[in-house]
């Protein structure tokens, strides 16, 4: 495994907006968090869902959000957080 | 009291449609697909209802099995919390490798909440099938973005300093909640804690 992205480091998701099986929701592409951890490499799920292989594996991440950051008016407070799973091929830097 | 063909009945045994009278697409999908791979010889009829069994054999006693050794095993908890998957394993709860097990722990400042926005992943080794509402579009979309009017909901009102740290189950992972240990249990040994630990708990809508 190598991975692109170290935990703790700043990643932006990708705004893309492709069809098909996407394991990236929706509410989270264009925002800014950081690595939590390194999942590991997993077959890619939106080839997966084809009946393809799903190789080359990807490496899987979990990725820390403020929530203040994800929805405008939060009602919670400031150190609120939501980690989510994204892929590395949705994560720029 | 009028049925659904215009019928009045006085009694109290008026029929009702049931529940399992409707081939949907997808429920006869279901029947092709399970009669074509025992035909094939790929499964048996019997190695079904094994799984269908072993499936209805899982519930929340086996996520409780783990939240009471790591009360009560601290070394347990800190391999536990670096990998569920062997903690859960160590703690006696047969796991399949498709997914992996993270476990994330309340503290006096995190209180954790699980939620699979996409679906309804949902921890089923430890835990069992997902109840209904977890796999409601409301639940699905307001634990992701109003944690704390779901918690309130569920009758948990946190401290406001502490944090609360939504878990959106997109991929391979799948998470149990740690809760912490109620006070007054100091000298319980694990089955007697075993017994306190809710389903709830462990997806986090609720506290002990």
């Amino acid at each position: 495994m190598n991975p692109r992205f170290a935990v703790g480091s700043r990643v932006n998701v990708r705004r893309g907006n492709p069809p098909g099986h996407i394991r990236t929701p929706y509410y989270i592409r264009g925002k800014s968090g950081v690595i939590e951890r390194i999942c590991g490499e997993f077959r890619n799920p939106e080839e997966l869902a084809y009946g393809r292989s799903g190789e080359p594996k990807r490496v899987l991440y979990r990725v820390r959000f403020a929530q203040k950051d994800i929805w405008p008016g939060y009602s919670g407070q400031v150190n609120d957080t939501i980690d989510i799973e994204l892929y590395e091929h949705w994560l720029e830097q | 009291m009028m049925d659904t063909v215009g019928h009045t009945h006085t009694g109290p045994h008026a029929p009702r449609p049931d529940h399992d009278d409707t081939l949907t697409h997808h429920k006869m999908l279901e029947i092709a697909v399970r009669e074509l791979m025992i035909e094939k010889g790929i499964l048996t009829a019997d190695e079904i209802r094994v799984a269908i069994e072993q499936m209805d054999a899982r519930g929340p006693h086996q996520g409780a099995k783990i939240v009471a050794k790591a009360w009560t095993d601290a070394a347990f908890k800190a391999r536990l919390l670096k990998d569920g998957t062997a903690g859960a394993e160590e703690a006696g709860v047969q796991m399949d490798h498709a997914t992996r097990l993270v476990v994330v722990e309340n503290t006096p400042d995190v209180h954790n909440l699980v939620v699979c926005t996409l679906c309804s992943c949902y921890p089923r080794m430890v835990l069992g099938l997902p109840p209904d509402w977890y796999k409601s579009r409301a639940y699905r979309s307001r634990a992701a973005n109003e944690p704390r009017a779901v918690l309130a909901e569920f009758g948990t009102r946190l401290p406001e300093h502490v944090a609360v740290r939504v878990h959106d189950s997109t991929a391979d992972m799948r998470y149990l909640v740690l809760p912490m240990r109620p006070k007054g249990t100091d000298g319980y040994d694990e089955a007697k804690l075993a017994a306190l630990v809710t389903r709830d708990s462990m997806i986090g809508v609720t506290t002990l």
